[in-house]
């Protein structure tokens, strides 16, 4: 059974192969289904274990390792915002408790309408606006309590679909200029691998753990 | 101290005899370092520091300081942090009593906790499997689990998920932890994180009795610890057998123990008046003695005599009156075998006395029976394997390999079945070496577990593995001919190419380890063997290792029990005089094998006829791959005398006479496994109710037919066995419990070579629970070196002793007689599961559920032409039966070909063999047609 509509499975197939070990493509690919179902949904991780040759449980435990892939539906807009010290001393736990409120959860839960998912995050990297807000990972600036009540009527009006895309969204562009992966490398880079690898066989008399 | 190149401090601090404490460092698996237990200082340029012993090599003048106040700090540190989250439920754990943490804590930890917060909480335990419960309150993290799933059994269906104090052993909500091997992961826990329902709340470790022994479930004869309490067995342990298994079991090995205790499954509530009887011996009321599911065993005894349940084993001799089976006396019984036998003898000859089974016997047993039927019956019509083997002669006589030897080979072929299926913890070496960089080139009818690994695959369909095997070696001829065949597109695709260019610089055969075994139940044995003839002549440097899987076949086969054979592997030809002297006289001709014994008992073959039968453990309609032909065979009235342990089909319906037999774990022998390594049996039980050992049997019957075996117990078999078996010379009784037979002894012996293992004392925590009960009063067996372990094998050739079998024998030409393929059938293939009908898995009531249902495999082509999907119901029909089966579309069966799985019934009715009533012995394939319903 295919969940990755086709498009993103032959993109799928061409991150594969942009690495010598397809293996290392599994987060990308994680992130391509995340921006297809906004988070990872089990048969997603399926198929994502078949594409880079591991097994689901590998995938799981990879996905639930990183805070930015979900493995639990999220809602439309992810708001996290920023607990660590420089937003802390900016008022960061104030703003999450009246986020809280506004929203009517604890932080980690999701509106029953399904629209907001609130997170308590670590250093956003922004800490010179603080406290930091982002929303599906895009930089919403320092926030107020009362900021932050237009930000979730602003969000809610769909009034910032410009600047916040849908959650899963990594990036809008894809670049195909300058820092690009060279194909034919990485196919010679596999290519002398492998012959490495039958080299090494060849000349391994025994491997180890035997003896009589 | 000296260490080996590249050896982990840990490891070379243990041999030099310093044991440095950890969690997750297990000696063989690869390091991780995630404990920091095992903290030692280091002396470095900068001063000393604390470094895992376990993550950096030995170094030229190393200084390590392993008790230094820092390092005891950091001892402390490290299990109070471990313990800030544990439970600490050691009271109603299972691992309490044997567990590292506790042991660990005692010896190393703090005394005393300053965490007073509240613990993490998780629901516990939670299933991940059928076999295996985790308890993620316990769990320390030590990636112990998660290593073996991945790097030694290659499925990685369990891993750690979440992050920081969130981690858990997670598996993947639509795939459970479904492993063959998942009982090592219990096993290796150092925590009671990890249980297996079989053993969960049964016992606690120091109530437990053991014995060192080998596991005959099959024929790699891994060593266990096997641990019992009241005459019950609890749970069996792998003991870390360097040349054999590494410390592993499969869960067939492990789990199929509850056979042997006999339990029925649902044995109901138990009525007033025999529960108060029983409130003697339970601490408890009646109601409470039903509730104790576990335990309730240990009372069924004495129901079992008031004839309440059934028990699942045969304990009492047993006579058909009337068309039933009656109890009667072991006199009585025996007495009725010896007049049957005889009867058959004195109408037909000694060749109307046949014998099918064998392999479920110690070896003491097996030639017990082989010099009865031999010897003193006069028959050589006596076959251990029930057409599912290979030629006797080929698999004593083929030079062989031992399984190290196969693992070392930088080239290996697999001629077999899907070796995960039958011969489980040797597809676990196997794969480590493939892994590691042996080259595979697999010759099989359908994917198997190692075929991802190869360097090259061969797709065969039954018959076609001579050619094949010519084409590899080289005959350009056969490479002609696979062109034109219809599995030439897939050969053509490069593999046989790159099979060939594996095998390029080794044109002797050098360097060659090939593992033959039967790919398919549904294809003659003829044909393997002809093709590992192939093979062996054209790479005569190659050695072998016979894939035969029945648990004492090896050792049943050595001692004689195939036609054609005496014990010791000699040919009834060249051990003739050899054994008319020891024995009095010997068989004048070569006998029937099972094929043969069956075909004449159903009048279908000329010659002397089979008119009595004994089945020695075994169970022809099940086993034997003709169940038209089996049935026939056993209904048409003739004499059979079942010697068995478990009850069966072929028993129940067909005996004339039951004599019921102690089984494993019930008396002490040898066995013999797949690289001719002979080891001990532990003796652990008492068999249940009136069963006897089998060579016990052998001797009483001889007696009840008016002769005398010569023996009176298992060590007079095992004193004359060395003195007459010409492969087992010089293997005494005292070569046999001396420390070179530490892990089992490879016979024939080569003299010079018995030197002492080196037995090293086991770690606690490597092997948790068999040091721990070993302390608690059993035999010092396990590990422990006695003496300076040095043995002189004065004898290890007999004196005008006859030849040993060798070679494989002439080429033959079976395939040539295979059919040609018609268009429109497709060739049956038929495989074992590890998980059948056999009697350990029926028996065992955590394993029944786990015999997968029957499906039809057929490429997703042959489907399409029938209109028919995954799913869909198919008829499968052959000139000896039909069958409908659920269809299932599998790409990796090669395009002709059809799968169905061996020894697994169809439904809740029916055969337990279902495929068996589609196949024609008589034929090299069968062919089936496939019609949709
Ligand atoms: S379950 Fe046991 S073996 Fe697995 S990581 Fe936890 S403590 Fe280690
Ligand atoms: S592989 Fe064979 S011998 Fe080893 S545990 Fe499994 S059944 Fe027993
Ligand atoms: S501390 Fe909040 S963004 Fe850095
Ligand atoms: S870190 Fe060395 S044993 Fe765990």
């Amino acid at each position: 059974m295919r969940h990755l509509a086709a498009d993103r499975l032959a993109r799928a197939k061409a991150l594969v192969a942009l690495y010598p070990q397809p293996r290392s493509a599994l987060i990308p690919l994680c992130h391509l289904a995340q921006e297809q179902d906004g988070w990872l949904r089990p048969e997603a991780m399926s198929e994502i274990a078949e594409l880079v040759g591991v097994t689901a449980a590998e995938v799981q435990g990879t996905a639930t390792f990183y805070d930015m892939l979900h493995t639990e539906p999220v809602g439309t807009y992810v708001v996290s915002v920023c607990t660590n010290i420089a937003c802390l001393l900016g008022g960061a736990q104030e703003l999450l408790e009246h986020a809280e409120s506004a929203l009517g959860l604890r932080a980690g839960g999701t509106t029953p309408d399904g629209v907001f998912t609130l997170e308590e995050s670590e250093c956003l990297a922004d800490c010179d606006r603080t406290p930091c807000v982002q929303v599906n990972h895009r930089y919403v600036g320092a926030q107020s309590a009362e900021s932050f009540d237009r930000l979730l009527g602003d969000l809610r009006a769909g009034k910032l679909s410009d600047t916040v895309p849908a959650h899963g969204t990594l990036v809008r562009v894809q670049r195909t200029v300058g820092l690009v992966a060279d194909r034919a490398a990485v196919a010679a880079e596999r290519g002398a691998m492998a012959e490495a690898q039958a080299a090494q066989a060849a000349r391994a008399p025994a491997p180890a753990g035997g003896g009589a | 101290m000296s260490a080996k190149p590249g050896e982990m401090l840990i490891a070379a601090a243990e041999r030099a005899g310093t044991y440095i404490p950890r969690f997750c460092y297990h000696p063989r698996m690869e390091p991780v370092g995630m404990c920091r237990m095992c903290l030692v200082e280091v002396d470095s340029p900068r001063g000393a520091t604390l470094q895992p012993a376990c993550f950096i090599a030995v170094a030229e003048g190393m200084v390590v300081d392993t008790t230094s106040a820092k390092v005891k700090k950091a001892q402390d540190g490290v299990l109070e942090f471990l313990l800030a989250n544990h439970p600490l439920d050691c009271p109603v754990c299972d691992k309490g009593g044997e567990c590292p943490l506790q042991d660990q804590t005692l010896a190393y930890g703090p005394g005393e906790s300053r965490f007073i917060e509240e613990k993490r909480h998780f629901e516990k335990p939670i299933a991940i499997s059928d076999l295996v419960l985790l308890d993620r309150e316990r769990c320390i993290q030590c990636a112990r689990c998660t290593r073996f799933a991945s790097e030694v059994a290659g499925e990685a269906q369990i891993d750690f998920a979440g992050r920081g104090e969130q981690v858990e052993v997670s598996t993947f909500p639509t795939e459970p932890f479904s492993s063959y091997f998942s009982g090592n992961t219990v096993q290796i826990c150092p925590v009671g994180a990890l249980t297996a329902t079989p053993y969960r709340f049964t016992a606690r470790p120091w109530d437990l009795d053991q014995v060192e022994s080998t596991c005959t479930a099959c024929s790699v004869g891994c060593r266990v610890a096997v641990q019992s309490s009241s005459n019950r067995l609890t749970r069996l342990l792998g003991i870390d057998s360097d040349p054999v298994n590494h410390g592993w079991l499969c869960d067939k090995g492990r789990f199929a123990f509850e056979s042997v205790n006999g339990d029925e499954v649902d044995a109901g509530p138990l009525p007033p008046a025999l529960a108060d009887a029983m409130v003697d011996v339970a601490p408890a009321t009646a109601a409470q003695v039903v509730g104790l599911g576990a335990s309730r065993g240990q009372f069924l005894g004495e129901a079992h005599e008031t004839g309440l349940f059934e028990h699942g084993r045969l304990i009492e001799p047993q006579i058909r009156v009337e068309g039933e089976l009656v109890s009667v006396g072991w006199g009585e019984a025996l007495a009725v075998a010896a007049a049957g036998l005889q009867g058959a003898r004195h109408a037909g000859g000694a060749s109307a006395v046949a014998m099918i089974g064998g392999a479920r016997l110690t070896n003491e047993s097996a030639y017990a029976w082989a010099k009865l039927a031999k010897g003193i019956i006069g028959t050589d019509s006596v076959d251990a394997q029930l057409g599912d083997g290979l030629p006797a002669d080929l698999a004593l006589g083929l030079p062989r390999a031992t399984i190290d030897d196969a693992c070392a080979a930088p080239v290996l072929i697999t001629l077999a079945g899907d070796l995960r299926e039958e011969l489980p913890v040797l597809f676990l070496r196997l794969r480590e070496a493939i892994v590691g960089g042996s080259r595979l080139i697999e010759i099989a009818p359908a994917p198997t577990a190692l075929s991802g690994l190869a360097a090259a695959t061969l797709p065969i369909r039954p018959g076609d593995a001579p050619l094949v095997a010519r084409a590899l070696v080289g005959d350009e001829a056969a490479v002609g001919a696979l062109s034109s065949h219809p599995q030439g597109s897939a050969l053509a695709t490069g593999s046989l190419a790159a099979a060939r260019a594996v095998l390029s610089a080794r044109s002797e055969g050098d360097g060659v380890v090939i593992v033959v075994g039967r790919p398919s139940y549904a294809e003659s044995g003829d044909v393997v063997a002809e093709a590992a003839r192939v093979l062996a002549g054209a790479l005569p440097k190659a050695t072998f290792l016979p894939a035969l899987r029945r648990g004492n076949v090896f050792g049943a086969l050595d001692m004689g029990l195939a036609p054609g054979l005496l014990p010791g592997r000699v040919s009834l030809e060249a051990g003739r005089e050899w054994f008319a002297g020891a024995w009095g006289s010997v068989p004048a001709t070569t006998g029937l094998d099972t094929a043969g014994i069956l075909s004449s008992m159903a009048g279908s073959s000329d010659g002397d006829a089979v008119t009595a039968l004994i089945l020695l453990g075994s169970d022809p309609l099940s086993d034997f791959p003709d169940r038209a032909l089996a049935l026939q065979a056993l209904s048409a009235g003739h004499f059979i005398v079942a010697v068995t342990g478990h009850p069966s089909e072929s028993v129940d319906n067909h005996a004339d006479v039951v004599l019921p037999s102690a089984v494993a774990h019930e008396r002490p022998g040898t066995t013999t496994n797949i690289e001719g390594r002979v080891s001990r049996l532990g003796h652990k039980l008492t068999a249940p109710g009136f069963a006897w050992p089998d060579w016990m049997i052998a001797a009483e019957l001889a007696g009840a037919l008016g002769a005398d075996l010569g023996v009176s117990s298992a060590n007079d078999l095992a004193d004359e066995l060395h003195l007459t078996a010409p492969a087992y010379a010089g293997l005494t009784q005292s070569v046999l419990h001396s420390d070179v037979a530490h892990d089992g002894i490879l016979v024939p012996i080569i003299l010079g070579a018995a030197r002492r293992a080196d037995v090293e004392p086991i770690d606690p925590v490597a092997l948790p629970g068999v040091e721990a009960v070993e302390r608690q009063g059993a035999p010092p067996r396990v590990g422990m070196a006695g003496g300076d372990g040095s043995i002189d094998i004065r004898m290890a050739s007999l004196v005008d002793a006859p030849p040993l079998l060798s070679g494989p024998g002439p080429a033959g030409n079976a395939s040539a007689h295979v059919p040609p393929a018609d268009s429109y059938a497709l060739r049956l293939v038929s495989g074992r599961r590890l998980y059948d009908a056999g009697s350990s898995v029926t028996g065992s009531p955590s394993l029944t559920p786990l015999v997968p249902t029957l499906v039809a495999r057929a490429n997703p082509y042959d489907l399409d032409r029938l209109g028919a999907t995954t799913g869909d119901r198919v008829r499968l029909r052959s000139a000896r039966g039909e069958m409908v089966l659920e269809a299932e579309a599998a790409p990796g069966v090669p395009r002709g070909t059809v799968a169905v799985d061996f020894n697994v019934p169809a439904g809740s009715d029916g055969p337990a063999n279902a495929v068996s009533s589609l196949i024609d012995s008589r034929q090299l394939v069968t062919d089936v047609r496939m019609e949709s319903v």
